[in-house]
């Protein structure tokens, strides 16, 4: 253990002198900032007249919950950024450029070195999602006085989401070099967002197949599923019509996520280090 | 006491490509021995067998008695890649650190003072690798392997980029590791180096031995010259067996001799020679 805890510190260290980990601060910094110019405005001009009072829709929810997926949006794909970005060289990438061998021959053993990696990258874009999350959520509250009905399940499902990616960008850095590994997380990532996004046409225009590959994808790449949970459990308990144009938003509602998605969730993470630990302890450097 | 490296019919493939056919090689606690070969021979695919960064497709190798990638195995080596880097960012004896934590040395900033001085590198405590010259990252990089006091040291072109001063240091330390008990595995193509320090050579070629023995042994007879009153005289088929018959000869015959030499091959033509005729 103590082997691993020195790969994570270092990789820490690492992370922290990426010149990727500025840039996504420098980003962050500017989206925390004009997230809430944006939603001071949108919060300043509800109407009590507007479409609202007309359609029976709550303005407050229906503005802070939508603002809010679309913060959700943002965080995740910030937090994959880092996640690839800090994970996508981590084995062949490092074995090319000569970074790895020196410590691959140490006895801390292959199993602990990409433990390690693995700690530090998860710990980096987890902390991050959390922050990020914990503070649009706040933004969120003090511009418009609206808070999410379940606070911390949303951020949970985005950290629990940014990990997955660390993890799938892991194994990926195992076989592939770092652009082409990158690549593939990002297409896999995109992927899995469409795929929600046509579940959710599916699911309004109840169309069967596209309700199907959504699914399906969900279970294939769960961070898909833990973001539309979190998504989801951001109007859990609101009713009405509220309700029914919040989850037709493109940020706002979602699927939920059944009581398989946690315990699935780990699994798939348990398979993706069992993948992992088995293709290194394979591999030739 | 078990070798600090054996190796027995050793072989790898990539794909159809034959690194390794058959190696058997072994190396004595404080035992230098050399890895002569052309590019792509398979020296340092040996090597990493060795340090456990490559599976072997078949044979045996073993590191002080246990299986060659085993964490016990990895336990007792040092090893310096041909293309090795450091984070730029790291500072000289933060490098350390870190390979002392994973190789479990309880050194601290003893042991670290001490290899850096070995090196050459005593004042570059402090200094980031990044600001490095080539040369003093790879006596870094000899420092780093050394961290954890191992039996087994091996090198792969320790030497390729260091001046004259910095050889000679590399050179020294060798000697020292030597007596100290430190068996090391040197694979480089600086013949001069190889035959100046290593107790015995091993040239590979087409991933198999094809000549091995120390570097006298491996040295070929080039003939005998006699300084006399009227210049040298060559005997191109003699030997040093042959000196006290020929020295006999011309002084019954009259001749002063002012001197002999026996004359043998360099390391460098023998390897030639070797090469040419396996390849």
């Amino acid at each position: 253990m103590s082997g691993a805890a020195a790969i994570a510190g270092y990789a820490l260290r690492e992370s922290t002198r990426r010149r990727v980990f500025v840039v996504v601060l420098i980003l962050t910094v500017a989206f925390l900032a004009l997230y809430a110019v944006g939603t001071e405005a949108a919060f300043d001009s509800i109407d009590a007249e507007a479409a609202g009072a007309v359609l029976d829709v709550d303005d407050q929810v229906l503005t802070g919950s939508t603002l809010l997926g679309l913060a959700m949006f943002t965080t995740l794909f910030l937090g994959c950024v880092l996640a690839v970005f800090l994970t996508l060289g981590a084995v062949r990438g490092d074995a090319e450029r000569g970074l790895l061998q020196p410590l691959v021959v140490r006895p801390l053993g292959r199993t602990a070195l990409l433990a390690g990696r693995f700690a530090a990258a998860a710990g980096v874009c987890g902390a991050y999602v959390a922050v990020v999350y914990g503070a649009a959520m706040t933004i969120t509250g003090i511009a418009g006085g609206w808070w999410p009905a379940d606070p911390v399940g949303p951020g949970l499902g985005l950290v629990a989401g940014v990990v997955l990616i660390a993890a799938l960008s892991l194994l990926g850095s195992i076989f592939l070099s770092a652009t082409a590994n990158g690549i593939a997380v990002f297409m896999a990532f995109g992927a899995g967002l469409a795929a929600g996004l046509l579940g959710q046409i599916g699911d309004a225009l109840n169309v069967d197949t596209l309700t199907n590959v959504a699914e399906i994808v969900s279970w294939a790449l769960p961070f898909e599923a833990l973001y539309q949970g979190g998504l989801d459990s951001l109007t859990e308990g609101v009713g009405g019509n509220t309700a029914l144009i919040v989850q037709l938003g493109p940020f706002g509602g979602a699927q939920e996520a059944g009581p398989l998605l946690w315990p699935w969730s780990l699994a798939y993470l348990g398979l993706v280090a069992g993948a992992a630990r088995l293709a290194f302890a394979r591999r030739d450097l | 006491m078990s070798a600090a490296f054996d190796c027995r019919e050793l072989s790898k493939r990539y794909g159809g490509t034959v690194a390794l056919a058959g190696v058997d090689l072994e190396v004595q606690p404080g035992e230098l021995v050399g890895l002569l070969g052309p590019n792509g021979a398979g020296k340092s695919t040996l090597v990493k067998i060795a340090c456990g960064l490559v599976r072997a497709s078949g044979g045996d190798a073993r590191v002080a008695g246990e299986p060659a990638g085993s964490a016990a195995a990895r336990a007792t080596i040092g090893y310096l890649a041909e293309l090795f880097r450091f984070p730029d960012w790291l500072r000289a004896d933060e490098l350390l650190t870190l390979h002392q934590r994973l190789a479990g040395s309880d050194g601290g900033p003893t042991e670290r003072r001490e290899l850096l001085e070995l090196v050459g590198l005593a004042d570059a405590t402090s200094t980031k690798v990044g600001a490095m010259s080539k040369g003093m990252q790879q006596r870094l990089g000899i420092a780093q392997a050394l961290v954890g006091a191992p039996r087994l040291l091996m090198l792969d072109e320790p030497t390729s980029a260091l001046d004259p001063v910095g050889r000679r240091i590399v050179r020294d330390l060798l000697l020292e590791l030597k007596s100290r008990g430190v068996a090391v595995l040197l694979n480089s193509h600086l013949l001069s180096e190889i035959e100046r320090v290593c107790d015995r050579v091993a040239i590979l070629v087409g991933g198999q031995i094809v000549a091995r023995g120390s570097p006298a042994e491996l040295a070929q007879a080039r003939g005998v010259e006699v300084d006399l009153d009227g210049g040298v005289r060559a005997f191109p088929e003699a030997n040093r067996e042959h000196v006290p018959e020929i020295v006999a000869g011309l002084v019954a015959a009259g001749e002063r001799v002012y001197g002999v030499r026996v004359l043998s091959s360099t390391l460098e033509e023998t390897y030639l020679e070797t090469v040419e005729a396996a390849s």
